[in-house]
């Protein structure tokens, strides 16, 4: 119902939208919850587990019963807190968990099954037959229970992560946080301050609060405008500070286009990275509630959100309302309800000593036993002396006493301690490094101690950083102190509720401790208490109550489970924002990439790069067909293929020659200038760690080249080696990878390729390497091979390469060869048998690889030591083989070696093949690969089986190199 | 025989979001200076540019010393003397240089960067990344800065640069 005069709300301007398919009226300033009460609509949702129908029962983010599905043109949103959720126009929701409407509801048949599904019942029930778990129990069980639905689509709204620096954050714009913000700001500080309301202001925008004289309300507005006139201020609404990380780094989730109708490029939410080199935690308190039986009715709510709905939105969730708490926080409630027209039937108080309230009927010692009205609150039965009465009401409000806010605190293994006068947990000093924390979060709950604390906080704050903050008068307000009698659940039959969301009650805890689990963290877990989507906010406290009383043991020493970020739900699409799809890495492109994709190449991701497959002919059907075309083309006149993707290290120095002999296995310092070597690399522990040339450029001028997808890995390696070993060694290096653009041109037409590029035959032997000018531009040469034919890579700065790349591709074409890409290319080195990170995967030696003598005997290298260990070579060793299969069948890397004759199990798996493709040259499939003692095994048939694909041959195993093994070609 | 055309990464035109342009520059000349050990003076006074401390910039005239890494600083602008007692790599084929300048541009930038760029000043520069890709991050003064990074990723670059600017645009939209 809505109450005329109060509230924040704009009544000019009035909003419609609808709830289960019906069109309701509400306010802009309106939450989802507040409207859905100013519509008299109670029942909002059914529970997890036995489907009660259930309705609103606080007023701010830690609700448990108001969740809603929200839909908008692109999303489908779960478990919506209304409470949280800001009415805009043409907002569309929807109840949850609820089959086939939410009054009428199949499934709330499991409420009437209550006393055979208390804890632990799935895990009783479901043991037998274990077979059915999977297929059977858990797809219905999921079905049953549960939250919200997903749309099964990708969530293609837009969202934001971003960073954020300052002296201190802030977090909460109560009381405490405001006076903290504003000394801080006064102070010249640079403040963010967090607040997670669409207002600042905390409890002092509901409650009935007097401040210097002004309403709360005002005091809040004064406030604002000093610290809006500031400019070393950033206020931060709608923002939950979610978690506290290391070194002052805190995660928040900002609602930035959730209120809002969508519009284009605008955030749904942006998730904050905030570094602060200080922070107050002002988060405030949560009320919390008392169980009693039935105490989940709709209607039944927390009695600190209705000041905060009738002051805040103007709406009241009933008209006759009944009050129940064991301290004087509702007295002021009462008094606020009834100045607004409402009546207060009664005040409940447990305390025998409670204090009277003038013009309400107070109940002392008197306890509510149980509200009655399935689909909305129509009484309760108090006990009060030694008799029952029944109490006609509406709206029942309960405070069980306040717990502070202190789940920040805990992020970093802080324990909170428990405070006997106040009956709830309080942080400890130093939880979080820079961390204050201040007001109710800290214990104090009035409004004078809550200025007092935030003002203390941010002082201490800004003195750790070097700042003296001058004197300032304190604001004058009600400092009445807490009082209460611990009450957390009514003794009595029927069940009681302890955590709402997860549908938890007294009696399920209880159990648990019988049933052995008396632990906290084993009683989480077994009842699933505060398990729930608030993780337990409401419900943690008083469950570990009624564990401790169960247990005979005191509440300190029960303990609580642990708080652990995020503080409130967090959307992995706000953690992942921009990281859908193609946004998940960044892209690297060739200069060729436009040129390649203009001729129909499908590209292929190497690391970020992308290379092309293939370079399909008309009438090609498979891409088989185009690489073996090209395959042929490269061995019999001249292909192009982009190279650029390798890793290019510039070495130099005097000391380089030796740097180098120290990370290759074998020597380079003797190398001539104008020449290429190939080398090995091994890690530390003696296995191979890259392979490639490096080429002598000049007397002190190096030039490494690296695998593709190694070359970060090597650069990596050699800063530490450079560092860690040969620290002050006249050496350096650059990656200059992005600065060249290189092109390999293979095949017994290359040489003719290359001089019609350069205007003049190169004059290189094998293995030699020049600085040349391609068409104007100084270029460098290189006469090495990676194909087996006489090859050459052409290097230019990289911003000729595409015109390179196109000029050597029309040249090629002309004499009859053109563009191979990386399928080709593969086979290529797969009929030569040269080595990729298919082979030097991290497990091999170079002893396995067949080049163990490329580890120098003359010199010391990184992994010589490590490799000469006992089993890293020798027969027991997996060793690289061919594999040529005697039938015409295909092969699969990733298949396993076996003797003929020997059961297929793990144990007799002799090796595993890595590389496979279908070579014309030969005209059959072959692999390379390793098998155990293989070197001596050439000629031997063993078994190739791969049992995910189906694939079972006999192969051959030959040498690894199936093509013109002595090398005649490529020295031509 | 007809020279080579050079091309830029991008070749796209600039673009304007809430006031903050992103443009790409053109290819400065950028050379990779790693001095040998105890040289770092004698290449500042070979080159008459201090050494840059980190996360510094010295200039003279034209010529700017950035520094990039553990003993090693760009020269841009201007040609590195031979004979150097350092390494001395051309890298101006290596990056791609974009600048943004605007009202929004250290907020553009927050999206991206996890540096505080509030108040950064000519002289300052910062190896640091852009998102996952890799930065030498140089503020220019007032709202502008220039923004090396890899020329292979220049697309992945424009993109996430240009998406922040979208969305701090419709943020600034509804603030007006």
């Amino acid at each position: 119902m809505r109450i005329d005069g109060r509230g924040r709300i704009d009544r000019t301007r009035p909003v419609t939208f609808r709830f289960d398919g019906r069109v309701f009226a509400g306010y802009k300033g309106d939450t989802l919850a507040s409207a859905l009460i100013a519509n008299d609509v109670r029942v909002v949702g059914r529970s997890f587990k036995y489907h009660r129908p259930r309705g609103i029962l606080t007023a701010g983010s830690e609700e448990p019963n108001a969740l809603v599905e929200i839909v908008g043109p692109a999303n489908q949103t779960p478990n919506t807190r209304a409470t949280v959720q800001e009415l805009f126009e043409g907002l569309v929701a929807r109840s949850q968990n609820r089959w086939p409407s939410l009054r009428f509801d199949a499934l709330e048949v499991n409420d009437l099954a209550a006393p055979f599904l208390s804890a632990g019942f799935y895990y009783k029930t479901f043991m037998w037959p274990r077979r059915f778990w999977e297929g059977l129990y858990e797809p219905v069980i999921r079905r049953a229970a549960g939250l919200g639905s997903l749309s099964g689509r990708h969530d293609e709204g837009v969202y934001e992560k971003a960073w954020a620096h300052c002296d201190l954050l802030v977090i909460g714009a109560g009381p405490a946080g405001l006076m903290a913000a504003l000394t801080a700001a006064r102070a010249g500080a640079d403040v963010i301050l967090a607040d997670e309301s669409s207002e600042p202001g905390g409890r002092l925008l509901s409650d009935d609060a007097v401040i210097d004289g002004l309403s709360g309300a005002d005091w809040v507005a004064q406030v604002l405008a000093e610290l809006a006139s500031l400019p070393n201020v950033r206020l931060m609404t709608r923002t939950t500070v979610t978690g506290v990380y290391d070194d002052g780094t805190y995660g928040a989730l900002e609602r930035v286009g959730l209120h809002r109708r969508p519009r284009p490029n605008l955030p749904r939410e942006c998730f904050w990275r905030i570094v602060a080199k200080r922070s107050v935690l002002a988060a405030g308190a949560l009320e919390r509630g008392i169980a009693f039986q039935d105490n989940d009715r709709p209607g039944v709510m927390l009695a600190s959100s209705l000041p905060a709905y009738l002051n805040r939105y103007g709406v009241v969730p009933g008209q006759k309302v009944t009050l129940f708490a064991n301290n004087d926080s509702v007295r002021a409630t009462a008094r606020s309800l009834m100045a607004a027209g409402v009546t207060v039937a009664a005040i409940i108080d447990p305390r025998e000593d409670a204090p009277d309230e003038p013009g309400i009927t107070v109940h002392k010692g008197a306890q509510v036993k149980r509200a009655r009205g399935r689909m909305g609150l129509r009484e309760v039965l108090v006990r009060v002396g030694g008799r029952e009465i029944t109490v006609e009401t509406d709206c029942l409000g309960v405070s069980g006493g306040w717990n502070p806010s202190l789940h920040l605190t805990c992020h970093m293994n802080g324990r909170p301690r428990w405070s006997d006068d106040l009956a709830a947990f309080v942080p400890v000093e130093g939880a979080v490094p820079g961390m204050l924390v201040a007001g109710a979060a800290n214990g104090s709950f009035s409004t004078h101690g809550c200025l007092a604390a935030g003002t203390q906080a941010a002082r201490a704050s800004l003195e750790a950083l070097g700042v003296t903050v001058g004197q300032a008068d304190l604001p004058q307000a009600d400092d009445a102190p807490y009082r209460i009698a611990p009450l957390w659940a009514v003794p009595g039959k029927g069940r009681a509720w302890l955590d709402f969301a997860n549908d938890v009650t007294v009696k399920d805890v209880t159990q648990s401790a019988q049933e052995g689990f008396r632990s906290v963290e084993h009683m989480k877990r077994y009842t699933t208490q505060g398990m729930a989507p608030d993780q337990g906010k409401n419900s943690n406290v008083a469950a570990l109550a009624v564990l401790a009383d169960a247990t005979g043991r005191g509440i300190p020493e029960t303990g609580t489970t642990t708080f652990r970020p995020p503080f409130a739900p967090v959307s992995i699409a706000a953690m992942g924002a921009g990281g859908r799809g193609e946004g998940f890495a960044p892209q690297r492109f060739l200069t060729s990439d436009q040129a390649s994709r203009d001729r129909g190449a499908p590209m292929v991701e190497a690391g970020l790069w992308y290379r092309p497959g293939y370079f399909p002919k008309p009438g090609e059907r498979t891409w088989r067909e185009a690489c073996d075309r090209e395959v042929r083309m490269v061995r019999s006149s001249v292909g192009v293929t982009d190279v650029s993707t390798l890793g290019k290290i510039d070495i130099q120095g005097p000391d380089a020659g030796r740097f180098l002999d120290f990370v290759y296995t074998n020597t380079f310092s003797t190398l001539p200038v104008g020449k290429v070597r190939y080398g090995l690399m091994l890690r530390e522990d003696g296995h191979v760690l890259d392979d490639g040339t490096c080429a002598r450029l000049g007397q002190d001028h190096w030039l490494m080249t690296t695998t593709t997808a190694a070359a970060g890995l090597v650069m990596r390696h050699l800063e530490f080696v450079s560092q860690a070993f040969c620290a002050g060694w006249q050496v350096r290096f650059v990656s200059v990878t992005e600065a060249w653009a290189q092109f390999a041109v293979a095949g017994p037409l290359a040489r003719d390729l290359v001089a019609s590029a350069l205007g003049h035959a190169p004059d290189l032997p094998f293995m030699g390497c020049a600085h040349v000018v391609v068409q104007g531009i100084a270029g460098r040469l290189f006469r090495i091979s990676f194909s087996g034919e006489e090859g050459y890579e052409l290097a230019v700065p990289t911003r000729y390469g595409e015109a390179l790349f196109r000029d050597l591709t029309a040249r090629a074409e002309t004499m009859g060869g053109g563009l191979y890409g990386m399928e080709a290319l593969n086979v290529l080195r797969i009929e030569k048998g040269f080595i990729t990170h298919a082979e030097i995967h991290g497990r091999t030696t170079a002893f396995d690889i067949g080049m163990e003598k490329m580890v120098s005997g003359k010199k010391d290298c990184i992994g010589k030591a490590a490799a000469a260990r006992p089993g890293m070579t020798g027969p027991a060793r997996e060793q690289m083989v061919g594999l040529v299969p005697l039938t015409d069948d295909v092969l699969t890397a990733g298949a396993h070696l076996f003797a003929q004759g020997v059961d297929l199990t793990r144990e007799h798996s002799a090796g595993y093949v890595t590389s496979v493709g279908y070579s014309p040259t030969l005209q059959s499939h072959l692999a390379l690969g390793f098998l155990q003692n293989g070197r001596a095994r050439h000629g031997e048939t063993v078994r190739l089986v791969d049992r995910l694909r189906g694939v079972d041959v006999l192969c051959r195993v030959s040498d690894p190199v199936f093509h013109d093994p002595k090398g005649e070609k490529l020295r031509a | 025989m007809p020279d080579l055309i050079a091309k830029s990464a991008l070749g796209l035109p600039p673009l304007t979001h809430a006031g903050t342009t992103l443009m790409e520059s053109a290819l400065p000349q950028i050379t990779a200076i790693a001095p040998f050990p105890g040289q770092t003076g004698a290449v500042g006074d070979a080159l008459g540019l201090a050494f840059p401390a980190p996360n510094r910039v010295t200039e003279a005239g034209d010529a700017r010393l950035v520094w990039a890494g553990r003993d090693l600083a760009f020269l841009i602008g201007a040609a590195a003397p031979d004979g150097l007692p350092a390494s001395v790599t051309d890298q101006s084929d290596g990056w791609v240089a974009l600048t943004l300048s605007g009202a929004r541009a250290v907020d553009v930038l927050a999206r991206l960067v996890p540096l505080d760029l509030r108040g950064v000043q000519r002289g300052q520069a910062f190896r640091t990344a852009l998102n996952h890709l890799p930065l030498v991050l140089m503020a220019e003064g007032e709202g502008a800065f220039t923004l090396l990074t890899f020329r292979s990723m220049a697309r992945t670059a424009w993109h996430e640069i240009s998406d922040a600017m979208e969305k701090v645009a419709a943020r600034t939209a509804l603030v007006q």
